[in-house]
């Protein structure tokens, strides 16, 4: 019984764990970075007053949302980069991650944006029109009453998306960039026999990174809520 | 622009001819774009008749999407009842009024919902055949056979002289129960707290026990309240099955991407099919939900508005305001 709870395995290869967790977070800073980018395009494409740009939103977002990010990280690997030899670079693992963060970034970037609309559809119409009425432009009445308030109500639903998105750097990665956590943990259970206490450090290695970031948006968004 | 926009005045002749030209400007940049993609696919050669043809004939259809749709659709049905039933479970526990079960109940909760999904069904597909044949030796090697045999068999999990062998589709439905089963219940709580309190003191003050309010008073207005968000969720459960491509399991995914293009090399166009069918389904199955959500504003047969269906509305791990 004692060699199921042998941790000292985890602790020979905390580097190992170590370097996966550092690759994830690597992914997922660019990610968070290209996703928001892509969101808030996606977002202005959907509220524009133009019916193309509204309807090319729509349908983008519709199209990467409603799909599997496995079916888009594969497509993307094995589809464009594979099969139409669309490569960022001619190192494996370079091209790898990008295409990897290029999927993840598409994907999320339909949930960001969809956080942000839903975060304008917060801010009550009243509000827009009050600013008109004391006489506030557009660019006043967008800039001082209802980006901050939008802003606001964001922070809550766009955590759930980028605390989502941290989750999912284990689907592209198991895809195409096989360095990052989930894949080291893989490439550990082959090596050294699958074991709880390797799935234990990986576990712990989530938790850290993932609780504090649910902790400090649930508290920031409680702390910017617009009273209402 | 009909509609009433908080972003936007209602625009006037001027703002109106402004409108008008960054359509057309757009028009065009989305026909070049357009073009330019269509010519670099048209270069490459993936417009060719040999590449689509096998997606018009229906032995292709037969042996192979169908063959995987009806795989994912089955693991996503099984795994459906078993979240919610796990969901069911876990979330009233929060509720529960002794610690010693709510305490138990959120740190399970909390801990799958902050686990990558993928990682789980690792832990499903990897873990048992390389520690069976220890525990099998060991005092819990009689309980370990007796488990497989009665739990693990409808999955298809076998044991042979303590070996345990653990099929895909049980290692997916495994991962897929606890992390969804977590979410929805997060979601089942928040439909019970939902309720106005006013209900439960009502039923507290004719008289009724704590079961029987919830089980007469309060689920019932709470399903009413959950439904577009519990559909929601088995949304991202049925986009999740598609992870049994990572571990091999002949999913829609694994069909669309791999066994297919493995014979007629096309595998642009059959991922393209493949995520068509994703699509269709999910967005029907989102419109259920955001009908039920409209439906259940204007009945009166809860006391709670409808939780949103949009999926990024649900607080993530860590994020509800309950804690472990």
């Amino acid at each position: 019984m004692d060699q199921l709870f042998n941790f000292t395995e985890v602790f020979d290869n905390l580097d190992k764990i170590l370097t996966g967790f550092w690759a994830t977070i690597r992914l997922a800073v660019v990610c968070m970075i290209l996703s928001m980018i892509v969101g808030t395009v996606l977002a202005v494409f959907r509220v524009s007053p133009t019916p193309v740009l509204r309807g090319v939103g729509t349908f983008l977002v519709n199209v990467l949302r409603n799909t599997p990010l496995t079916l888009i990280a594969v497509l993307c690997v094995s589809g464009l980069s594979d099969v139409l030899a669309l490569r960022f670079s001619d190192a494996p693992s370079v091209n790898g991650f990008w295409w990897a963060t290029t999927a993840l970034s598409i994907y999320t970037g339909a949930f960001v944006c969809e956080a942000l609309r839903s975060g304008i559809n917060t801010v009550p119409l009243g509000q827009a029109e009050a600013a008109r009425s004391i006489g506030l432009t557009s660019g006043q009445s967008l800039r001082m009453i209802i980006l901050p308030q939008a802003f606001r109500s964001v922070i809550g639903p766009l955590g759930s998306v980028l605390i989502a998105m941290f989750k999912n750097t284990a689907i592209v990665g198991a895809v195409a960039y096989a360095v990052e956590a989930a894949a080291t943990m893989k490439l550990m259970f082959f090596d050294l026999g699958a074991s709880l206490p390797i799935f234990i450090g990986f576990a712990v290695g989530y938790l850290i990174l993932i609780l504090p970031t649910g902790y400090f948006f649930g508290w920031l968004a409680k702390r910017m809520a617009v009273a209402r | 622009m009909s509609q009433a926009n908080v972003l936007f005045d209602a625009p006037g002749p001027r703002a109106r001819r402004r409108h008008l030209i960054l359509t057309v400007i757009a028009a065009v940049l989305l026909a070049v774009v357009l073009a330019l993609m269509g010519k670099g696919l048209y270069d490459k050669g993936q417009f060719e008749g040999k590449l689509w043809k096998p997606l018009s004939e229906p032995e292709v259809w037969t042996g192979y999407f169908l063959k995987g749709l009806v795989n994912t659709l089955k693991t996503a049905a099984v795994s459906s009842v078993l979240a919610l039933l796990f969901g069911v479970v876990f979330g009233l526990g929060r509720l529960s009024d002794h610690a010693w079960v709510r305490g138990p109940a959120g740190v399970v909760v909390e801990f799958f919902r902050a686990m990558p999904l993928l990682i789980l069904i690792y832990l499903a597909f990897f873990l048992p055949p390389s520690i069976s044949p220890i525990i099998a030796d060991g005092p819990l090697g009689n309980f370990q056979r007796i488990m497989v045999e009665t739990v693990g068999a409808p999955f298809g999990v076998e044991i042979n002289a303590g070996n345990i062998q653990v099929p895909t589709f049980a290692a997916l439905v495994f991962g897929l129960t606890l992390y969804n089963g977590s979410v929805l219940a997060e979601v089942i709580r928040a439909g019970v707290l939902s309720i106005p309190r006013g209900q439960a003191e009502a039923a507290y003050s004719i008289g009724m026990r704590k079961n029987a309010v919830m089980r007469l008073i309060l689920l019932p207005q709470a399903v009413t309240v959950m439904m577009p968000a519990i559909i929601s969720q088995l949304v991202v459960l049925l986009k999740d099955t598609a992870l049994g491509y990572i571990i091999a399991f002949e999913d829609l995914t694994n069909y669309g991407v791999k066994i297919e293009p493995a014979n007629y090399y096309n595998l642009l166009q059959a991922a393209v099919v493949c995520a068509l069918i994703y699509i269709a389904i999910n967005m029907a199955l989102g419109w259920l939900a955001t009908w039920l959500e409209r439906r259940g504003r204007r009945s009166k047969k809860s006391a709670a508005a409808p939780m949103s269906a949009e999926r990024t509305n649900l607080p993530d791990a860590g994020m509800g305001a309950g804690g472990v």
